[in-house]
């Protein structure tokens, strides 16, 4: 009932944020939040940049002529419809010890690795499955941009005998911006809230190493004995934080990015 | 030479260049990536349990050979045997004490012979596990995880597309005051992601008393402003004159929404029940939070629980995967097209 919690004003965000020593994060009382938080930067800049990149990549791949297109879309696409839990079970099962991925590696004379047990390999395996599971979504974002590029534009550049990069640099590029900026600020939101895959694929573990915001937000409010709905909530709150960076940039750029087409 | 000109000539007239060799070369690596993992699975949940805890595992599933012998109950496993003499022979397993095999030749089934187990090898034949299938519903509570994802799958879609087409039909076709901020309220809800609210609705369901139930995770989720946004864009493209026509035979507006609205908004009804089937079928974080009982586990719930057990059953899980993953698949075979366009014309997911 919510008359038999008693109000504790900002208690809540004191036991998050308080340390003793703010450069060393493990001097805090909730030093897991902070590893935590830390974790979802560095993943966010990771995933998000390769996915951009790596989904840019397959558009411009798709987007030639190439026999049978809807065919290689879907391709791409298919992961994205299967469920998170589906996917983390896919992976662990070629990753674990006994795996498709350690039986390739004796095949080929090396000595076998815990890919899920050791927190550097952990860590990338959760950047490398939430790219795989999620490219194609933005793919088809910006396939549906390169598309609605006008096709004389190209022919010009050919009559003007441009390299295929100079048509990329100067026409593909700046007229997908728009596109980039969405698939950018999507990744972005997407990314900060990364929770299923990893949750199931390492459990956030070893140690804390793939424990992402979203998790000790479960794990406070929802896993542990005792429910402390009120630091999951602050923990919340933190997160909507950044979301709100993130769509604040999203309204920036896409205005800048508009402007610039005006000039243009 | 021309036969080859011929097979590599594009639309375009002119032979391949090296970069379409580069694009192919870079489509069929992405071929691989995505659907190696999924095929891999598959293969892997038709294995025995003998067979799933080899290493290095094989492709193809593979198990002992066993044949029936007169005089004994069971099958027995059959042994390839290096005799002495360098020839080598087909032999049943009878027992095995330490490192010496009791065997017989199965054509001849009174002499028994001692072998030592260095010198014979399995006989595997390929054969699908059919049973890691079938157990499922014996051995284990799958039928009722099976119903209870399918029962929220399938009423929740249906309760999303009534809800959300009854708002879209009011936001496009009657005119009222807050017409517009209504709609910008219910858009605006697109911004706040679930993991945001988590713990609110978390007390809101609990406060209702839907936790431990199946419309505790069916009933937070049924409006969706995606939803509205969809159906109201199509609606809007639907001529009024059509429903004033009607008003003037006197026909209700329940009839109006249900018997002209309605059927006319078909195709946007359709992307949206792919899309609301997709979204429950997959969810994962409310029902973890809202269903903590056995008895009203998701498939999601439950593969994520199963894997997390000490011994890992990986033949039963392999084959459950394998079912959760089957409808959507089938969706994606067939509906593949009004999927992509629904999503390149919304851009949400």
């Amino acid at each position: 009932m919510p008359f038999t919690r008693p109000f504790t004003g900002a208690e809540n965000f004191a036991i998050l944020f308080q340390c003793d020593n703010y450069l060393d994060l493990s001097t805090c009382r909730k030093d897991i939040f902070w590893r935590a938080v830390f974790n979802t930067l560095k993943f966010s800049l990771i995933q998000v940049g390769l996915m951009v990149l790596l989904s840019l990549a397959t558009a411009l791949v798709l987007n030639r002529k190439i026999i049978g297109r809807g065919f290689w879309r879907g391709v791409f696409f298919y992961p994205v419809l299967l469920s998170p839990v589906v996917v983390a079970l896919i992976w662990k099962w070629l990753l674990q010890s006994q795996g498709a991925f350690n039986a390739g590696l004796v095949a080929w004379g090396s000595a076998p690795i815990e890919w899920l047990t050791d927190s550097g390999w952990a860590f990338f395996w959760t950047v490398f499955v939430s790219i795989w599971a999620h490219m194609g979504f933005y793919t088809l974002i910006l396939l549906a941009g390169l598309q609605a590029i006008p096709k004389d534009l190209y022919e010009a550049a050919e009559m003007d005998r441009a390299s295929p990069w100079r048509t990329l640099t100067r026409i593909t590029l700046p007229l997908l911006m728009p596109n980039l900026i969405v698939v950018l600020v999507l990744a972005a939101i997407r990314a900060v809230q990364v929770f299923d895959e990893v949750f199931v694929l390492t459990g956030g573990g070893p140690g804390s190493a793939t424990t992402f915001i979203v998790q000790f937000i479960y794990q406070t409010g929802f896993a542990e004995q005792i429910h402390l709905y009120g630091l999951a909530a602050a923990a919340s709150l933190a997160l909507a934080f950044f979301l709100i960076i993130l769509t604040l940039a999203q309204l920036r750029l896409t205005r800048a990015s508009e402007a610039g087409q005006k000039v243009r | 030479m021309s036969t080859l000109n011929f097979l590599l000539r594009t639309r375009g007239r002119q032979s391949l260049d090296w970069t379409d060799v580069l694009s192919y070369a870079y489509l069929v690596i992405g071929l691989f990536t995505m659907f190696a993992p999924v095929v891999w699975l598959v293969m892997s949940s038709f294995k025995t349990e003998a067979a799933i805890s080899q290493f290095p595992p094989s492709f193809l599933p593979y198990a002992q050979k066993t044949v029936m012998v007169e005089g004994h109950a069971k099958p027995l496993p059959l042994f390839l045997v290096k005799r002495e003499d360098g020839s080598q022979k087909e032999m049943a397993q009878v027992n095995r004490i330490g490192i010496m095999a009791n065997m017989i030749d199965p054509a001849a089934p009174e002499q028994r012979l001692q072998v030592n187990i260095r010198q014979r090898e399995p006989v595997n034949e390929m054969k699908f596990a059919w049973n890691n299938y079938t157990d499922l519903f014996g051995k284990f509570t799958f039928g009722t995880y099976l119903w209870n994802s399918v029962f929220i799958t399938v009423v929740a879609t249906l309760l999303t597309l009534l809800i959300n087409s009854m708002a879209a039909f009011a936001l496009s076709k009657y005119k009222f005051k807050g017409q517009k901020s209504v709609f910008l309220l219910i858009i605006a809800t697109l911004m706040i992601p679930p993991t945001i609210i988590l713990v609110p609705v978390f007390l809101v369901i609990n406060e209702v008393g839907l936790l431990n139930s199946l419309w505790g995770v069916i009933l937070p989720a049924v409006a969706t402003p995606t939803g509205v946004f969809l159906l109201r864009q199509y609606m809007l493209t639907i001529p009024d004159e059509l429903i004033e026509a009607a008003r003037m035979d006197h026909a209700s507006e329940w009839r109006i929404y249900w018997r002209i609205v309605l059927p006319l908004s078909a195709p946007a009804l359709a992307v949206l029940a792919i899309f609301s089937v997709m979204w429950r079928w997959n969810d994962f974080l409310l029902p973890l939070i809202v269903l903590s009982k056995n008895e009203f586990f998701t498939l999601q719930l439950a593969l994520n629980s199963f894997q997390g057990e000490l011994n890992t059953q990986w033949h039963y899980l392999l084959a459950m995967t394998v079912i959760t993953l089957l409808p959507v698949t089938l969706v994606f075979a067939f509906l593949q097209r009004y999927i992509t366009t629904g999503i390149a014309g919304a851009g949400v997911k």
